[in-house]
């Protein structure tokens, strides 16, 4: 299984959990939710990630639930700094083992070097500083828990809380129906950087997850992975429908897995025929108060998104040019 | 050997960092401390200083990249200047908190508003406790010696602390002066190549930023605390051992003609050398006074302080920064209360001079002294006194 082959990969994706490596890099005895899908996604990406790698990681509630001294769920070294700027303590760690390895200070090749942050940690407060970090063009991945709120400070809503969705701040009422806003095209963002990954992820599809990840660490200079992680206590869903849901969220085209590699967009799970998002919606209590005309406009939506990603996945030229190389020598 | 140049002083701070061997700079230009890493960037692209310069996006990144660097266990710098201390602010803590011997020069600089890009010292009043060691500097050479020493004193295993010296912007940092600069054989033998107590690596893979539940934060807190203030011994411990190599002497408490003063003036960073020509012309009028200048500023120098007031009974206290509403200046506040508990204490009067670079010439001290004197004969008339300013 060590070859990236999303598409033949799918067949086992039941297997997946007996296919891919059995260390854990993320242990158990934190203290996240029942159900918590962000918890999921760390666990696997840490395993993707492997042994040979460094994590900054944003305050938010995988910090929060892993790290209370004195212990730690983490196997890999990991340092948390603040809330806003890990892209930035991840362009540190990435120049000071390129500057020692080039001194001749490091035994071995430098680690990986991985940022982790929630989505109001990575697409609110933290963008300046990812932004950064990917324009310099730092040699580092970047990954994007989305939970679609700041859930660990009691689930506000965050420009990535998709449009209708009840939070402690955006909730619904006589003048508003919850998140007024359409959720921030994060992805669209990380590629306008010219970087040469990007991609959307969900731990309810476990290879595509974990080839991604093994992808971007691997690809030299920023990647970027958006993965989107069911919160039972934000979403208002059941603990037990966590997989499900994320399969959902797929399948009815609100959130779509793809890869943008070197500007190039394509679906790595085509769903020929979308299921309707009411499907989505009606098993989580955040969306509970929208009624038949928010709903449908949703759908609306939904699907004019999805055919743009569709339109850019045909597109026969990539969404930036790819980098030349510059004349070596005389 | 040592050669003397004429250089700026932000150009030999750069060449300081270049003698202490820097392994990774992040920074981000804010006048007036731009000269430095700009400096320090041609050295990097030049290939005359092995390092990695980072150009981050802001100050607030600068700091945060400085803490990977160091966490991957580079030896590591920056500089910055008001907005962009302030900036950082959230950060610093955190940097100090975690151990990271981290160096910075802070040119000081007004804080908005108004805008203002020349000088007082607002920037790094308001960066008090941090928890980092920090130093004032009067002049370039201070200011080159210092920029070399607070890599050992920081990086010291029983200190692991970043340390701040400040210079003043413009005034200091802009200037051209004479100074010796040391060669690379000497910084070499006093600055072993770095290599840090802790770091993040793979093959031995630990948790750093762990958060502090109630039944642990103060004593990490008093860790912080009393680690700052034992860093004491080693400042002294590096101090002395560059003078021995430089016939340069520093202090945490510098006098100057204090002998058998009655009044001392008390001053920090390049204002210093101002006063002293007061008070030489206030000598040499007969008058008993003398200066202090407050070179160490974290961990405070209690006892040096004390010891140096012998007897004076009147201290006149000048502030570069205003505490709003407060108690009037920083170093006022501070300085009134170590003397407090002394058994016999002489009086102190606070002014507040300088402010958004306000220019100070000695004739200003000479008024202070005047000033203070006749207000000290009776109750003073305020709590702290803003000299020069039209009301
Ligand atoms: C500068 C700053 N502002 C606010 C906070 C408070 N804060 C901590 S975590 C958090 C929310 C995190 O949300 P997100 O990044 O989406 O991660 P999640 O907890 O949802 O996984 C907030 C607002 C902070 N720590 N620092
Ligand atoms: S609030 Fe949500 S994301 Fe946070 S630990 Fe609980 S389930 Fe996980
Ligand atoms: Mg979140």
């Amino acid at each position: 299984m060590d070859k990236f082959d999303v598409a033949s990969s799918q067949k086992y994706d039941v297997y997946a959990s007996r296919l891919l490596p059995k260390e854990e890099y993320f242990v158990g005895g934190h203290r996240s939710c029942q159900g918590c899908g962000e918890a999921l996604a760390v666990r696997w990406v840490c395993k993707a990630i492997g042994k040979d790698a460094v994590i900054a990681h944003a305050t938010g509630c995988m910090e929060i639930v892993s790290s209370g001294f004195p212990q730690t769920a983490w196997v890999q070294p990991w340092i948390h700094v603040a809330f806003e700027n890990t892209a930035a303590v991840a362009s540190g760690l990435e120049a000071g083992y390129k500057i020692l390895a080039r001194k001749g200070k490091l035994s071995g090749n430098p680690p990986k070097v991985v940022a982790m942050g929630g989505d109001g940690g990575t697409t609110d407060i933290g963008l300046q500083a990812l932004s950064g970090a990917m324009e310099r063009g730092h040699n580092f991945t970047y990954i994007c828990w989305d939970n679609e709120a700041y859930m660990n400070t009691g689930i506000q809503r965050s420009s990535s809380t998709p449009y209708g969705a009840m939070t402690t701040t955006s909730p619904p009422g006589k003048r508003s129906i919850g998140q007024p806003t359409w959720k921030k095209n994060m992805m669209a963002i990380a590629v306008a950087h010219g970087i040469p990954y990007v991609a959307t992820a969900c731990p309810s599809y476990l290879f595509d997850l974990y080839f991604k990840v093994k992808r971007a660490v691997e690809t030299p200079g920023p990647a970027y992975i958006h993965i989107l992680s069911v919160c039972p206590t934000g979403w208002r869903s059941a603990t037990d429908l966590t997989v499900r849901l994320g399969r959902l969220a797929v399948e009815t085209g609100v959130f779509p897995l793809y890869e943008v590699v070197n500007g190039r967009y394509h679906l790595t799970i085509d769903i020929p025929e979308l299921r309707p998002v009411k499907d989505y919606l009606k098993l989580q209590g955040r969306f509970r108060h929208l009624r038949e005309p928010e709903i449908e406009f949703i759908q609306r939506q939904v699907l004019a998104h999805y055919d743009l990603l569709l339109k850019k996945c045909e597109a026969p030229y990539p969404e930036f040019p790819p980098l030349s190389q510059t004349e070596e020598g005389e | 050997m040592a050669k003397r140049v004429g250089i700026e002083v932000s150009l030999a701070v750069s060449h300081a960092v270049q003698l202490a061997r820097a392994e990774a700079i992040a920074a981000y230009p804010i006048t007036p401390q731009t000269h430095i890493v700009e400096h320090l960037s041609s050295l990097v692209a030049n290939g005359d200083l092995e390092a990695e310069f980072i150009n981050v996006e802001s100050e607030h990144s600068a700091i945060s990249a400085c803490i990977g660097t160091s966490a991957a266990g580079a030896r590591t710098y920056t500089a910055t200047s008001s907005q962009g201390l302030a900036l950082m602010h959230e950060i610093l803590f955190i940097a100090s908190a975690m151990r990271f011997p981290i160096v910075m020069a802070v040119a000081n600089r007004a804080l908005s508003g108004p805008l203002s890009i020349w000088n007082d010292h607002s920037d790094i009043m308001g960066a008090r406790d941090i928890g980092w060691i920090q130093v004032f500097v009067e002049n370039g050479q201070e200011a080159f010696d210092h920029s070399i020493m607070a890599f050992k004193i920081a990086e010291h295993r029983r200190v692991l602390l970043p340390m701040i010296v400040n210079l003043d912007g413009f005034i200091l940092s802009h200037v051209v002066e004479a100074l010796e600069f040391a060669d690379q054989d000497t910084v070499d033998r006093f600055l072993p190549s770095y290599s840090p107590w802790h770091h993040l690596d793979p093959k031995k893979p630990v948790t750093m930023g762990a958060f502090g539940m109630p039944e642990i934060f103060a004593e990490f807190k008093m860790k912080h605390q009393v680690t700052l203030m034992n860093s004491y011994d080693q400042i002294m411990k590096v101090w002395q051992e560059w003078g021995q190599l430089t016939g340069r002497d520093y202090h945490p408490v510098e006098h100057y003609k204090t002998e058998g003063a009655k009044v001392l003036l008390l001053t920090m960073g390049c204002l210093s050398e101002v006063a002293e020509i007061a008070v030489d012309e206030l000598r040499s009028a007969g008058e008993s006074v003398g200066l202090l200048k407050l070179r160490l500023w974290r961990p405070f120098p209690f006892a040096a302080l004390r010891e140096a007031i012998n007897g004076a009974e009147l201290v006149i206290v000048c502030d570069r920064a205003l505490s709003v509403g407060g108690v009037g200046g920083p170093v006022l506040a501070e300085v009134r209360s170590v003397l407090y508990p002394m058994a016999s204490r002489p009086k102190v009067l606070g002014y507040i001079i300088g402010l958004g670079g306000r220019d100070v010439p000695p004739e200003a001290f000479k008024e202070i002294f005047s000033q203070a004197q006749a207000e000290a004969e009776q109750e003073p008339s305020e709590e702290f006194y803003m000299y020069g300013v039209r009301g």
